[in-house]
């Protein structure tokens, strides 16, 4: 996959070997609405120490995918197919007990509430160390001292005292701290965050960001960063991957996702966006319509209903479902039947200048 | 789009907006909810908002920014009298309506509309549509020309969604169209102004574009004042005219848009715009940023002088003794702060 | 928490003393004289008068009030001279039909009632519990299907209903069990344990219908948590999610429900006593309300409050222990 060479290539690291490879992942899940095919064939690669961003809207099968790869669906209303490796071992089909060992000590996750996230009746020193106690069976005060120190780490003042409280007794930003804390107490090779700022202020946002570059240089782990943000992505990730109704439509560095990207969704998210530059006094260029259900994706290109570029009526965009496809930019992959010239004509005549520069 | 509302509805005494009266002034506005606090300690004051002042004139919109708990959505609630004030005084239209009773404000609540954050919670499952938006005008028996229905249709209409929805219950519809729902709810009076409570945050990036564009045509089209609360500092600068930056229950600073996003003289209005992850700044690492420390204090027991000081890179000891009053400085913006900050921001 | 402790008992108490103003008024202020009542049909104006004065019923209500206080704490004597009888503290009445103190009648019944109660209790909150929990685990199942059908058919059965068909089955016609009744376990352990053995499945089966249905909600409400994830994606053993995370979640609500049922069970325990035939606290209070027998039906009445108060007191401090939130109340 494109994808997948390309991200190993732009890697500076020495170890340039993937960490993680996810191949043609498809999830359905079956409700009684009909199937959901919420994974539609993604595939990627991810290096330790680098960080790759996953940004859609809502709906669009970010935490699924990232769920996945946690082993953390319902094996019995989850179809899963694709080839998930993680340091080059198959996970998809692994059992149930295999990848639960791998949870917590190689791949962790923090998520968007640190609330709900937090279990009410235990302290935040129990829940840490528990998440080290599983991988350490029998070592309890190693345990606490680790959480402690970890929890120090993350930059809670005063660690041993608030180790001994509960989670309703922090703020919104000390709690996805120690979920941070928590994550990182086995040194997990692969840290998954899902919109892990989503629900904090820009001052707290901006804490947890920097902690979490920091914390990369310091234990070198791969992140997956899942979030809606633009201004979030832009700031953290070195790889971006976009993604639509299941399927991700382009995917390069964040360079050139950004910078000049060339699929239409990825041009109509950059304009929705306010800005603090630009001229205020216009109005915004809002992509119209609303994400589609993945129940009953629209034919071929699942964002034709939207795209002010589809070529329908015999076209291709209504009929066929558009390739992820290399560009001349290395690395650059973009699922759209526009020809290249005139997706790159497109963004440097109408796009560019719209985008707030 | 004419407007059969204003007659019907018989607004007591119409200011002329001409005699430089603002739609809406505060002065001092105060909520302290008592509380409970500790194992045996007695009642104590959380001073949610502590004497805050502002106007907005008609056909503008004010922001109101700042960390969460600072004290927006209880100004905004004391602003439409969901909530009754410690103290201070709210004028609308020149009136004083501070201690106005539920009848007094009766005539008043068709000009003070509120829309909320969550689209999901505030609308009634078990209405449709056209009961929602209708509500108001049947609660104070207004039967516009035409009818009720035609009117909630043309409504539904205003704010982009399909007229033939009138019989739909809100879970037939997503999170931006819901959101459209309580926006027609709030325009079925024909208000003067409308206190908007988050109404973006819920929403995905490309349907909160739409939204904010309904509110700026909305906004256009009826002359509407907004008091917009966010915490989105894009979001803010691209719908309001004037913002507010709040700070524990505190107006820390409040200017125009210019003066605000590109010459802040506050510290914290600093630090909140420097904190903003802009996609427009990838690859230019090194750029000076503030890093605020720490999280906003308890309002049981603000910090004296300046309520900023805790956290702020220039603090002194004058900080800590004297409360900064907000002043209108150079720049033409007001502020509070002893040692405020000037030129643009980097 | 003491703070918290204090307040709850206090007004625990103040509520015990509430019910018991309420309940004397009902039974002592009555119009009719309840002496007349007590005495019979037969009774001459001067077995009225005599009836009155023993129990102190010529005196002005407060002071009638406060000889009952004052007897539980301290015993007291009705009558004078030969016909004083004295009831020894705590005294909660005479009764003069039997000839004893209400006490005796209750320390002969209680323990019966009791029995049966937490027996059940027992039975509701094992198979009760674990039925609903290991049926939310699998939900969709055919053994969820099952549980969830048989559990609608217990919570919409009645204990006068099902008791005696088990009653009519299990006793008269397979003689597999012998009459329920109460013998004491330290008498007999063996036949206090089959004597009580069909009270204890009738109730117990009933109760746990509707635990099961309770605790299968709470447990598929509580899997659905954020923290239930977070607890599998730090790699915890499903088991161990389960028993540590989820089930310490959703036992709460379950908690109280279980513990203002075993308040108001004895409540419940008169229908289960007539039912059997079982010599118990419900059993006495029926007969004493048929023999209008007012000391007897006025401490029992006592006595449920007392327990329903208490054992909401008891909830309250389970809570706090339970959930750190609401530890400071
Ligand atoms: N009913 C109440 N009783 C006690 N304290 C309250 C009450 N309502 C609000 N507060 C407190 O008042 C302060 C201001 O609350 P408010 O809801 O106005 O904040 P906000 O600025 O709208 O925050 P957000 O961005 O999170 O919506 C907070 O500290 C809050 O905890
Ligand atoms: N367990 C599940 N069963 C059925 N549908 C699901 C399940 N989990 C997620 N989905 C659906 O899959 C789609 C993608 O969801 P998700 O990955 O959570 O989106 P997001 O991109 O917002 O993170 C959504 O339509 C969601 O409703
Ligand atoms: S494939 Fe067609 S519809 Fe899809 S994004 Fe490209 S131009 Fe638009
Ligand atoms: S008054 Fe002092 S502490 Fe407050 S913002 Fe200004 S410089 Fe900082
Ligand atoms: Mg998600
Ligand atoms: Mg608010």
């Amino acid at each position: 996959m494109t994808a997948t060479a390309s991200s190993a290539a732009t890697s500076g690291v020495a170890d340039d070997r993937p960490y993680l490879e996810v191949d043609d992942l498809r999830v359905q899940f079956k409700t009684e609405d009909g199937i959901v095919r919420a994974v539609d064939g993604i595939s990627f690669a991810l290096p330790r120490g680098r960080t790759l961003g996953i940004v859609g809207e809502s709906g669009s099968g970010k935490s699924v995918t990232s769920l996945t790869v946690m082993g953390l669906h319902n094996a019995a209303r989850t179809r899963i197919t694709g080839s998930i490796k993680l340091d080059g071992r198959e996970i998809v089909g692994l059992d149930d007990e295999q990848v639960r060992r791998m949870r917590g000590r190689d791949v962790a996750m923090i998520f968007q509430d640190p609330l709900s996230a937090l279990h009410p009746y235990y302290t935040i020193g129990k829940q840490i160390s528990e998440a080290y106690l599983v991988h350490h069976p029998g070592r309890k005060a190693e345990a606490r001292k680790r959480a402690i120190e970890m929890l120090d780490r993350v930059g809670i003042p005063q660690p041993k005292k608030r180790a001994d409280q509960y989670p309703h007794e922090f703020s919104g930003g000390m709690r996805q701290r120690a979920m941070i804390a928590m994550a990182l107490v086995n040194d997990p090779s692969l840290l998954i965050a899902d919109e892990p700022t989503t629900a904090l202020d820009v001052t707290v946002q901006a804490q947890i960001l920097d902690l979490l570059e920091d914390l990369q240089r310091e234990f070198n782990s791969a992140i997956i960063m899942i979030t809606h943000d633009l201004g979030v992505v832009s700031q953290v990730a070195d790889e971006v991957m976009v993604m639509y109704g299941g399927h991700a439509i382009e995917f390069g560095s964040v360079e050139q996702v950004l910078r000049s990207p060339q699929h239409p969704y990825a041009w109509g998210l950059l304009q929705s966006v306010p800005s603090l530059r630009g001229n205020a006094e216009e109005d915004l260029d809002p992509i119209p319509g609303s994400p589609p259900s993945l129940i009953n994706l629209p034919s071929g290109c699942a964002f034709h209903p939207r795209c002010a570029y589809k070529m329908v009526g015999g076209g291709p965009c209504d009929l066929e479902v558009p390739e992820l496809l290399p560009t001349a930019d290395a690395g650059h992959v973009v699922a759209c039947h526009l020809p290249e010239n005139e997706r790159r004509r497109v963004y440097e005549e109408e796009i560019k200048l719209g985008a707030a520069q | 789009m004419s407007d059969p509302i204003v007659e019907s509805a018989g607004t007591a005494v119409k200011q002329p907006s001409s005699d430089g009266t603002p739609l809406l002034s505060v002065e001092g506005l105060t909520k302290h909810f008592p509380v409970r606090q500790g194992v045996f300690g007695g009642k104590a004051l959380v001073r949610a908002v502590d004497g805050v002042d502002f106007s907005v004139d008609r056909g503008q919109t004010l922001g109101l920014v700042g960390e969460s708990g600072c004290g927006k959505t209880t100004t905004g609630r004391m602003v439409v009298k969901l909530l009754e004030s410690t103290s201070g005084r709210i004028m609308f239209e020149g009136r004083d309506i501070t201690h106005m009773n539920r009848a007094q404000m009766r005539p008043l609540r068709h000009d003070l509309q509120i829309i909320f954050q969550d689209p999901y919670s505030s609308l009634n499952p078990r209405h449709t549509v056209g009961k929602i938006v209708a509500m108001p005008l049947q609660v104070n028996g207004i039967t516009p020309p035409g009818g009720v229905k035609k009117r909630v249709q043309e409504l539904l209409e205003t704010v982009g969604l399909n007229p033939e929805h009138y019989n739909r219950y809100p879970h037939e519809f997503s999170g931006g169209q819901r959101q459209r729902i309580g926006i027609a709810r709030a325009l079925a009076l024909r208000p003067k102004l409308i206190v908007a409570d988050e109404p973006v945050s819920a929403l995905d990036v490309s349907i909160q574009a739409q939204v904010i564009n309904l509110l700026r045509e909305l906004q256009r089209e009826f002359d509407l004042a907004f008091v917009f609360i966010a915490h989105d500092l894009a979001v803010v600068r691209h719908f309001c005219q004037r913002i507010g930056v709040m700070y524990l229950g505190k107006m820390v600073e409040v200017g125009d848009r210019t003066q605000i996003y590109e010459e802040p003289a506050h510290p914290y209005t600093r630090a909140l715009l420097s904190a903003v992850p802009d996609v427009t700044k990838i690859g230019t690492e090194g750029r000076e940023r503030i890093r605020l420390e720490g999280d906003v204090p308890t309002p049981l027991n603000p910090p004296s002088g300046c309520r900023f000081r805790t956290r702020c890179w220039k603090a002194q000891e004058k900080c800590a003794e004297v409360e900064p009053p907000l002043l209108q400085i150079g720049t033409g913006q007001q502020v509070a702060c002893h040692f405020p900050e000037t030129g643009p921001v980097s | 928490m003491i703070r918290y402790l204090i307040k709850r008992l206090v007004l625990a108490v103040l509520a015990m003393v509430a019910v018991s103003v309420l309940t004397f008024l009902l039974f002592f202020a009555v119009p009719t004289s309840p002496a007349y009542v007590m005495c019979g049909k037969q009774c001459t104006a001067h077995d009225i008068a005599q009836t009155e004065q023993r129990l102190g019923l010529d005196q002005p209500i407060v002071v009638q009030y406060a000889d009952f206080m004052k007897g539980i704490v301290a015993g007291r004597t009705y009558g004078s001279g030969e016909l004083a009888v004295h009831c020894d503290a705590p005294c909660l009445g005479f009764s003069f039909r039997t000839n004893e103190p209400v006490t005796s009648i209750l320390a002969r019944t209680v323990p019966a009632t009791t029995s049966i109660v937490v027996g059940a209790t027992v039975i509701q909150l094992v198979v009760g519990v674990g039925l609903g929990m290991v049926s939310a685990l699998r939900r969709g199942t055919a053994f969820d299907r099952a549980a969830v059908g048989t559990s609608l058919v217990g919570a919409s059965m009645q204990i006068y209903f099902f008791g005696p068909i088990l009653l009519l089955l299990l006793v008269y016609q397979l003689h597999v069990l012998p009459t329920p009744g109460y013998t004491s376990p330290l008498a007999d352990p063996g036949m206090w344990f089959e004597q009580m053995l069909l009270p204890w499945l009738t109730l117990g089966f009933l109760n746990s219908a509707i635990f099961a249905r309770l605790s299968r909600a709470q447990m598929l409400e509580t899997l659905a948590e954020d923290f239930v994830r977070t607890a599998r994606a730090k790699g915890l053993s499903r088991w161990r999610v389960y028993a540590r995370h989820a089930l310490r979640a959703a036992i709460t609500p379950i908690v109280t429900t279980a513990g203002l049922y075993l308040g108001a069970a004895l409540g419940g325990a008169v229908i289960t006593e007539t039912v059997f035939g079982v010599n118990g606290l419900g059993r006495a209070s029926v007969d004493a309300v048929n023999q209008l027998n007012l000391p007897v039906v006025m401490a029992t009445v006592l006595l449920a409050a007392f327990f329903i108060i208490v054992m909401n007191v008891v909830v309250d401090m389970l809570y706090s222990v339970i959930d750190p939130r609401v530890r400071l109340g």
